[in-house]
């Protein structure tokens, strides 16, 4: 099956059969990741345009890579010290990069559904990098790639996301791609930021960690974001981590072989125990490392590639 | 002035409860119950055959944003949209730029209506100083300087004290309270209802709570005091319940809603596209069918745009970021036929009665009848012509609305304000 998307929007509207051809496609370039000459021509004499409105170091770091590592020209664009400022509109920001010949968009904003908003207004590809507490979908493609590589099929496997699901697009994109790829899906959390909507998404909802954990494969954490909230979602960091905080004792509950997941930066104290994010059931920098494949395929993709040349060339 | 002699329309006039074939008689800006002979032939004739005659419309709720606002709308611009909607009587709101909030700024407003309206204009005042909920403002003088009402709209009195004595010192002055019932707490960079769709867009949800709250408190403290509080655009399903049992023991309180809350619901919101973002927002589909039962039994005594203007640039941007509010002033008859007519079974007297004489009393406004002697306020329309809507080519000088490009069916022929055919159908007639 060919792939004839343009843009990389939102997991919502992926199928399942495109999530795989994405994981596909993601392991062959890991493959290509691990020769001495990283590097491929797929995208060369292509520019793109990293817009970033919010700080990242992960996403975008790995965007960047991903772009070098396909020969693209990439430039990062650091909304702080550009026009928007002086009140430059994202809407003629985007207009003059695409003026200046970007050949794609990565795009990280913290309105929802801005980059939706970018897609029907240019012509060139745009790449979501995590917009609002709506979606970041390339990281729910790395997060179910990790999966998939400790657990092999995720269908029917028990799958935990614990923490502030209500504020994160990291929750929403893995809900979506773990729903189509048939995992079995509770959000743990406080019910001020793990609201009884979530259920109508096709998932559980838990208030109750020990039942929740009980078995659980996959622990994925979210780091409690202060910043987005507007009044108080719970009484205190204190009271979280005793109520919710991932610790040994709890960590004991899982399932014995279920691998520990944060899509980072991680609050160390707060939503996990120290000694378990460098423990061995951690997958927290094998994600990461993941990033770059995955944004890889998504770029590739995006611009036109289709997944049989990157695996004949694998 | 020419008399105007209007003949073969189905005559309705929901307050005679008159619905008819007939003729309509204006004369010396008046309706006259007949023409002489000698009069028939000296008056300008219009062929109404097909078409409804109705009293002209009436809006309690539009946002004309002059002074201080005019790349959005104008006095002009906006009463032009009025016309071309087949509304010839509206009520504009204070929130302006300075608001109005003193009795200058009124003379302003009543200067700009004189040398600039196309139809009927009242303007209201503001309950506190600046909107800014601290401190009453003066409500007499205000008052006397003609003011119909006093609002804060677009924000919400959060000081229940302030509130209360508010609707004391306003009854005095037998002057309505309009408010904009909104939990400002509740609703901190809120967005759009809360709910399964605020869940999975990621916006930032708007519980209906919230406007629950402050129409309980309304009802409370009308209770109270006795004086009228006028609940404007209501949205949610209990706050229609709260409404109904307050009337039931006979408060003080009366209710509007607007038609894009008759007529969407927040599935609309899916590709993000802030035409669908409105103050309040867009809910469910049950709180839909709970305003249109509201206006069925009575409950909610009016429909009333809201209609709020604002450029493309202001619009056109990032959903959290774009301003709140629609245009609706000429698309409001035929959406409200659709869903309540056609939809819902209203008869057509009942959905005309919702958008003249109901509005109309409930500010008592010289407007909303056919009677003899009444004002010649008169709209013609088609009620099935089906016509495409383009917001870019309307009368409104914004063109924020979300049925733009859309296929609307009931079309006004002809609004006559006073006597004078103002609207001909396709353009303003000076």
């Amino acid at each position: 099956m060919p792939w004839t998307r343009r843009h990389l929007i939102a997991i919502e509207e992926l199928s399942r059969a495109e999530i795989e051809q994405i994981h596909l496609t993601t392991a062959a370039f890991r493959k290509i990741l691990q020769r001495s000459v990283k590097k491929v021509p797929a995208l060369r004499g292509k520019t793109i345009v990293n817009l970033f409105f919010e700080p990242s170091t992960r996403t975008r770091i790995a965007f960047e890579m991903a772009a070098k590592r396909l020969s693209a020209d990439v430039i990062s664009f650091d909304a702080a010290r550009s026009s928007t400022t002086k009140g430059e509109t994202l809407r003629d920001t985007a207009q003059n990069i695409q003026a200046l010949n970007a050949d794609m968009i990565v795009l990280r904003h913290s309105a929802a559904g801005s980059p939706l908003y970018l897609s029907r207004l240019l012509d060139i590809p745009v790449i979501n990098a995590g917009d609002g507490a709506h979606e970041h979908p390339t990281q729910a493609l790395l997060d179910t790639f990790t999966m998939k590589e400790h657990l092999g099929s995720l269908e029917g496997r028990k799958v935990v996301i614990l923490g502030d699901v209500l504020f994160s697009r990291v929750a929403r994109s893995n809900i979506w791609a773990l729903t189509k790829l048939k995992a079995d899906v509770t959000l743990v959390g406080p019910s001020t930021l793990v609201p009884h909507w979530f259920t109508d998404l096709g998932v559980q909802v838990s208030h109750d960690l020990k039942s929740a954990l009980a078995d659980a494969e996959v622990i994925m954490l979210l780091r409690i974001q202060h910043e987005r909230q507007t009044s108080s979602h719970f009484p205190s960091l204190n009271e979280y981590t005793s109520m919710f905080g991932l610790n040994k004792t709890r960590a004991s509950w899982l399932n014995p072989k279920a691998i520990i997941m944060h899509p980072g930066p991680i609050n160390r104290g707060v939503e996990i125990d120290s000694d378990l994010a460098d423990s061995h059931r951690s997958v927290i920098l094998e994600q990461v490392h993941n990033g770059i494949a995955v944004r890889m395929a998504a770029l590739y993709l995006c611009a036109g590639g289709q997944p049989e040349a990157v695996l004949s060339t694998a | 002035m020419a008399s105007i002699w209007i003949k073969n329309a189905r005559v309705i006039d929901p307050a005679a409860k008159r619905d008819a074939r007939g003729d309509l008689c204006l004369a010396d800006g008046r309706i006259v119950d007949g023409f002489s002979a000698a009069q028939k032939k000296a008056a300008r004739q219009l062929d109404a055959r097909g078409l409804v005659a109705c009293p002209g419309l009436v809006d309690i709720h539009v946002h004309l944003r002059e002074p201080g606002q005019t790349h959005k709308e104008t006095i002009q611009t906006g009463t032009a949209a009025a016309a071309a909607g087949g509304f010839t009587t509206v009520v504009c709101m204070p929130n302006t730029s300075p608001v109005a909030d003193n009795a200058g700024t009124i003379e302003y407003i009543h200067n700009a209506i004189e040398h600039d309206a196309v139809v009927h204009v009242y303007p209201t005042g503001c309950i506190t100083v600046g909107q800014q909920g601290g401190q009453l403002a003066p409500t007499g003088t205000l008052k006397r300087a003609g003011v119909v009402a006093i609002t804060d709209d677009g924000r919400c009195v959060q000081n229940n004290e302030l509130m209360r004595r508010a609707a004391e010192y306003a009854k005095m002055f037998d002057l309505p309270i309009m408010d904009h019932c909104q939990d400002e707490a509740l609703t901190q960079d809120a967005v759009m209802n809360e709910g399964v769709m605020s869940t999975r867009l990621g916006l930032r949800g708007w519980p209906h709570a919230a406007e629950d709250i402050i129409v309980s408190r309304n009802v409370i403290l009308s209770t109270y005091t006795g004086g009228h509080i006028h609940l404007q655009h209501i949205t949610s399903k209990y706050a229609v319940d709260l409404i109904r049992r307050a009337k039931g023991r006979g408060v003080r309180v009366t209710a509007e809603a607007t038609p894009h809350h008759l007529a969407l619901t927040e599935a609309a919101l899916a590709g993000y596209d802030p035409n669908f973002k409105m103050n309040p927002p867009l809910r469910t589909e049950e709180d839909r069918r709970a305003l249109v039962e509201g206006l069925r039994d009575g409950t909610i005594d009016c429909v009333a745009t809201d209609h709020a203007p604002h450029t493309d640039y202001e619009k056109d941007k990032e959903f959290d970021y774009a301003p709140f509010g629609i245009i609706g002033l000429e698309t409001a008859l035929p959406v409200v036929l659709d869903v309540l007519h056609r939809r819902a079974k209203f008869s057509l007297p009942d959905v005309l009665a919702l958008l003249t004489h109901r509005p109309a009393a409930l500010l008592r406004l010289p407007a909303g009848t056919l009677a003899a002697g009444a004002p010649a306020d008169v709209t013609l329309f088609d009620p099935d012509k089906e016509w495409k809507y383009d917001a870019k080519a309307g009368f409104s000088k914004s063109s924020n609305s979300p049925w733009h490009g859309q296929t609307l069916a009931g079309r006004v022929k002809t609004t006559i304000v006073a006597g004078r055919v103002v609207f001909d159908g396709t353009k303003i007639v000076d």
